[in-house]
């Protein structure tokens, strides 16, 4: 599988999200640059932690306007895998591939460490190899991490079993404990806790793992959709 | 131009400088001339006070691969690669504006660090504020602490750079002048060092980053001078920082000396584009010409004085090969940047500034960045004289919940939760878990091992011990995760060098830093001396602060934590020898006596260097579950520390001195280890030469302590953790 990692110049967790698909998931791993406004042929996306643009506006809010997420909105719209973590997931939100929005986190203060998530669904490319109930433990690292959205909204992520992973320490005051969630299709995922983090028992927690795989084993199984 | 006397005085130089600056010059200097000196002669910048005594400083070792004198210190880690470390000083800014003043000193470490070519992997901080429970000074130290912590948070988080470690301690000195030392580390190939060097006549001088505005004029002057009423003005003289536009520097920079159409490389701190030059230059032996028409500037009508002193942040200055220009514009283009040829190398060994083509200033760059002026300054020891207090009768019981929930014992949490301490996926020990902050190289399957220590009371009952029991401190907490120690940086946070007794304090504190440096194989290879820390004539404690850095093989980190139920406690080093004056400057005297008076605990460099080889054997051999070096709050405090996690422990002493002295000294050189195999862990001990006797026991949760089969204590373990755990927050929320 070939794995897409983005960089956007305040990207962060570029080289974390790196080392985690091709060293320790040993999958075929490269950089997309920003301006870049095509995505080479890869099989799925990630959109790494970090400050995109510098975020001193709204996180994310420049990114969306960028050429590779005009890439990546039509890779998502074809059905590719889109998987944001973090910044990635603020940036999703903000290019609207993912309803909602991401806020100060309810103390106001950035947070850095691990929480403890549940599985809610595994009937989608990024949950498939885990079980519906699993804790997985893995860090959080922000300072706008709070889910909220209408109500409708968030009814109908529930109804649509759409809501992939819930906090079960809310850290941040995201509604209903919401930590992860997926586009109608099921083919775009967004959360804020970090998986990369979370694949060597040396660094605390190996329980990011299973997002990772999941993401491979769909792809294997799945018919190919290239960028 | 003739200066007055005023204002020489105004540029902080006394008569006799300014006429040294005329005979260099051979002529009275411009107006821009006499900025240049003021700020390359300040303090700050020339160490004119200290640089004789920081000469006795141990810089040399197998590993060092550059000592002081550059940007930072490189220390060769193996398997090709080396790490560039160094500590640094933003104190005064800190104090004027908390957020702003910590985030462009976190700034100003990192660059640093990536102008040698390393991209830096760990942060770490020393902090002191005034105490946050003060009741007439409580809400300002709270209002810094949370501020400097803000500000922290801010730059290194968005930079993506860990802050895994460091300490924070409160004492009344503080009040008005905390101290914010940022240290940084970060790892290169050894092929890939650069050097803040100019060389080759006719190579272009590139200015690249932010533009220059009239943001921190005089900044290191301002560092050079005791804050009075009038600094409140001095606002502006902080600058702003931008952690985003430093970190498209860092990736900029990285990538453009991968061309190898870079010579040399130099970041724009303290004095600016003033300092960058000439240190250039001089290192070079070569001069430097700029044109300042075409340094990029933010503001109009900037003087030549202002666009030399400006201290605005993110920039960095770097000299081309001749014809390869384009190469490294394209990189900066790339990254988004603005990059500016502002003039060239020149042979003349001068450093010649032109405006509007008009000669502006003209100084040989050798006798500015090197002849500073030089001051053996008088220095008079004067020990503070206090007397020794008959001791309270305290409860034991609440003494250990009291010093749990102490500021300076207590949890700090709150202050490393908002830092990102993971990013880059290296950190192996996370805060507070371990006695050392651990990174791993994921290149060569080698950890660096990190550790922070400075004790202001212990320095000012005598400077030269407490300057040693630093350096004893920091090589323990790397003794304890098994790293062995390579190398070191210091920063010595001192009051105003003219008074012979802040001077005797610190000459004996680098004599202490020499001695134990030496002695401990930990070679200085730079760091920062930061002087006149007073608040209208109210000097802080002597305050240097060790940052030690040692190799481990890549494992998981020793955690202080008590790991299972059964296992004996061994007390390496043994139960200790201490008496009522040595108690005089423990966090028990600070805290339950509300006094200090003595001497520091005592230290014996020999015993302390055998406790840490025993502690790598036993970490090598596999036999420690946990360890926890004793320090601040002694015997008892450590024990309840291990204990957090959990599982707790029964423990009986064997000694003759009174309950408070036994549990609460601060003797140095022991370390509380669990353990599976007492036999093993004492058999080492032994062949060390070191005592190790067995305690105690691991027990389900709680702690007891006896002396001699009496009960000195039984604590619940639920109350140890919320005094330990709620105290900071309970200050701050």
């Amino acid at each position: 599988m070939r794995i897409g990692v983005i960089v956007f110049p305040g990207s962060n967790c570029d080289h974390d999200a790196f080392h985690a698909a091709s060293s320790v998931l040993g999958q075929n791993t490269e950089f997309l640059w920003h301006d870049s406004a095509s995505l080479g042929g890869v099989d799925a996306v990630i959109l790494p932690g970090g400050f995109s643009y510098g975020d001193y506006l709204r996180c994310g809010a420049i990114a969306k306007f960028s050429p590779i997420m005009q890439a990546v909105t039509k890779f998502a719209r074809d059905g590719g895998l889109v998987f944001g973590v973090c910044n990635g997931f603020q940036i999703l939100v903000e290019a609207g591939l993912l309803p909602g929005a991401l806020i100060r986190n309810s103390g106001l203060k950035f947070v850095c460490r691990d929480v403890s998530l549940r599985v809610e669904t595994t009937n989608s490319p990024f949950t498939c190899a885990a079980r519906k109930g699993q804790v997985l433990r893995m860090p959080i690292a922000h300072g706008e991490g709070c889910y909220v959205a209408d109500e409708r909204t968030l009814d109908e992520l529930e109804a649509e079993d759409r809501v992939s992973l819930r906090y079960l320490d809310n850290p941040n005051g995201s509604m209903r404990d919401i930590a992860g969630i997926l586009n109608p299709e099921r083919n775009v995922m967004g959360m804020m806790p970090h998986p990369e983090r979370a694949v060597e028992d040396l660094m605390g927690s190996s329980d990011g793992l299973v997002l990772l795989q999941s993401m491979v084993i769909a792809a294997r199984e799945a018919a190919p959709v290239k960028a | 131009m003739t200066a007055t006397a005023e204002l020489i005085a105004q540029h902080q130089l006394t008569p006799a400088e300014y006429d040294k600056i005329v005979a260099i010059l051979g002529r009275e200097p411009s107006y821009t001339e006499l900025g240049v000196f003021s700020v390359m002669w300040s303090e700050h910048c020339s160490y004119k006070s200290s640089r004789l005594h920081l000469k006795k400083l141990p810089t040399r070792g197998k590993a060092v691969v550059q000592g002081p004198g550059e940007n930072a210190g490189i220390i060769d880690i193996g398997g090709g690669f080396v790490v560039a470390f160094k500590i640094e000083s933003h104190n005064h800014p800190s104090f004027i504006e908390p957020f702003q003043g910590a985030a462009t000193g976190v700034g100003g470490i990192l660059r640093d660090i990536f102008t040698m070519g390393a991209r830096p992997i760990a942060v770490l901080d020393s902090l002191r504020f005034g105490r946050p429970d003060d009741l007439k000074t409580g809400a300002r130290n709270r209002r810094i602490l949370q501020g400097v912590v803000a500000g922290i948070a801010h730059y290194g988080n968005c930079f993506g750079v860990p802050t895994v470690g460091g300490e924070c301690l409160f004492e009344p000195c503080y009040d008005g002048n905390p101290l914010v030392n940022v240290f940084a580390l970060g790892v290169c190939r050894k092929q890939d060092i650069f050097y803040a060097k100019a060389s080759g006549a006719g190579n272009p001088v590139i200015y690249v980053g932010a533009r220059t505005g009239r943001d921190g004029i005089h900044g290191a002057s301002m560092a050079s001078a005791e804050f009075t009423e009038e600094s409140k003005q001095k606002r502006p003289n902080v600058q702003v920082g931008d952690p985003f536009l430093e970190k498209l520097l860092l990736e900029a920079c990285l990538e453009a000396m991968q061309t190898g159409a870079i010579v040399g490389i130099q970041d724009m701190g303290a004095a600016g584009l003033t300092c960058s030059t000439c240190e250039m230059g001089s290192r070079g032996g070569v001069g430097i010409e700029i044109e300042l028409d075409r340094v990029p500037q933010r503001e109009t009508g900037m003087t030549p004085y202002e666009i030399m002193l400006s201290e605005s942040q993110e920039r960095m200055l770097l000299v081309a090969d001749k014809g390869r220009e384009e190469e490294v514009f394209q990189v900066f283009r790339k990254w988004g940047l603005e990059a500016a040829e502002i003039g060239v190398v020149t042979n003349d060994g001068k450093l010649r500034v032109k405006h509007h083509g008009e000669v502006v200033a003209e100084i040989p760059n050798r006798e500015l960045a090197d002849e500073a002026p030089l001051y053996d300054r008088p220095h008079e020891l004067r020990p503070p004289d206090l007397p020794t207090p008959p001791l309270p009768e305290v409860a034991i019981q609440d003494a250990l919940l009291r010093l749990m929930a102490a500021p300076d014992i207590c949890s700090k949490r709150w202050i490393w939760q908002q830092y990102d301490h993971q990013v880059r996926t290296n950190t192996v020990a996370l805060p507070e878990r371990s006695d050392a902050a651990v990174v791993r190289i994921k290149e060569t399957g080698t950890s660096v091992a990190m550790s922070l220590d400075g004790n202001g009371r212990y320095c000012y009952l005598s400077p030269r011990d407490g300057a040693m029991l630093a350096v004893a401190e920091s090589c323990r907490n790397l003794a304890v995760v098994g790293a062995q120690p390579v190398g070191a940086t210091n920063c010595l946070n001192f009051g105003n060098p003219e008074r012979p007794e802040i001077m005797a304090q610190l000459v004996a504190a680098i004599e202490g830093i020499s001695d134990a440096c030496r002695f401990f194989e930990a070679p200085i290879t730079g760091g920062n001396v930061s002087l006149y820390n007073e608040t209208l004539g109210e000097g802080v404690y002597p305050t240097p602060v060790l940052g030690v850095v040692g190799l481990m093989k890549t494992g998981p980190a020793m955690p202080i934590a008590f790991q299972s139920v059964g296992r004996s406690v061994v007390l390496l080093g043994g139960c200790g020898v201490s008496d009522v004056t040595r108690l005089g400057s423990t966090q028990y005297a600070k805290e339950i006596v509300k006094q200090l008076w003595g001497k520091p605990p005592a230290l014996s460099l020999d015993y302390e260097k055998r406790v840490h080889n025993a502690m790598r054997e036993i970490v090598a051999a596999g036999l420690a579950e946990s360890a926890h070096d004793l320090s601040d709050g002694g015997f008892a405090v450590a024990l309840a520390e291990c204990s957090l996690g959990g599982i707790g422990a029964q423990v009986d002493l064997d000694s003759d001195l009174r309950p408070e002295i036994l549990l609460f000294h601060e003797e140095p050189s022991r370390i509380l280890i669990s353990t599976a195999n007492a036999k093993a862990v004492t058999a080492i001990a032994q062949k060390h030469g070191v005592e190790a006797p067995v305690v105690g026991v691991t027990i389900e949760k709680g702690l007891e302590i006896r002396q001699r089969s009496v009960t000195l204590g039984c604590w619940d373990a639920a109350a140890l953790k919320s005094a330990y755990e709620g105290s900071l927050e309970s200050y701050v929320r």
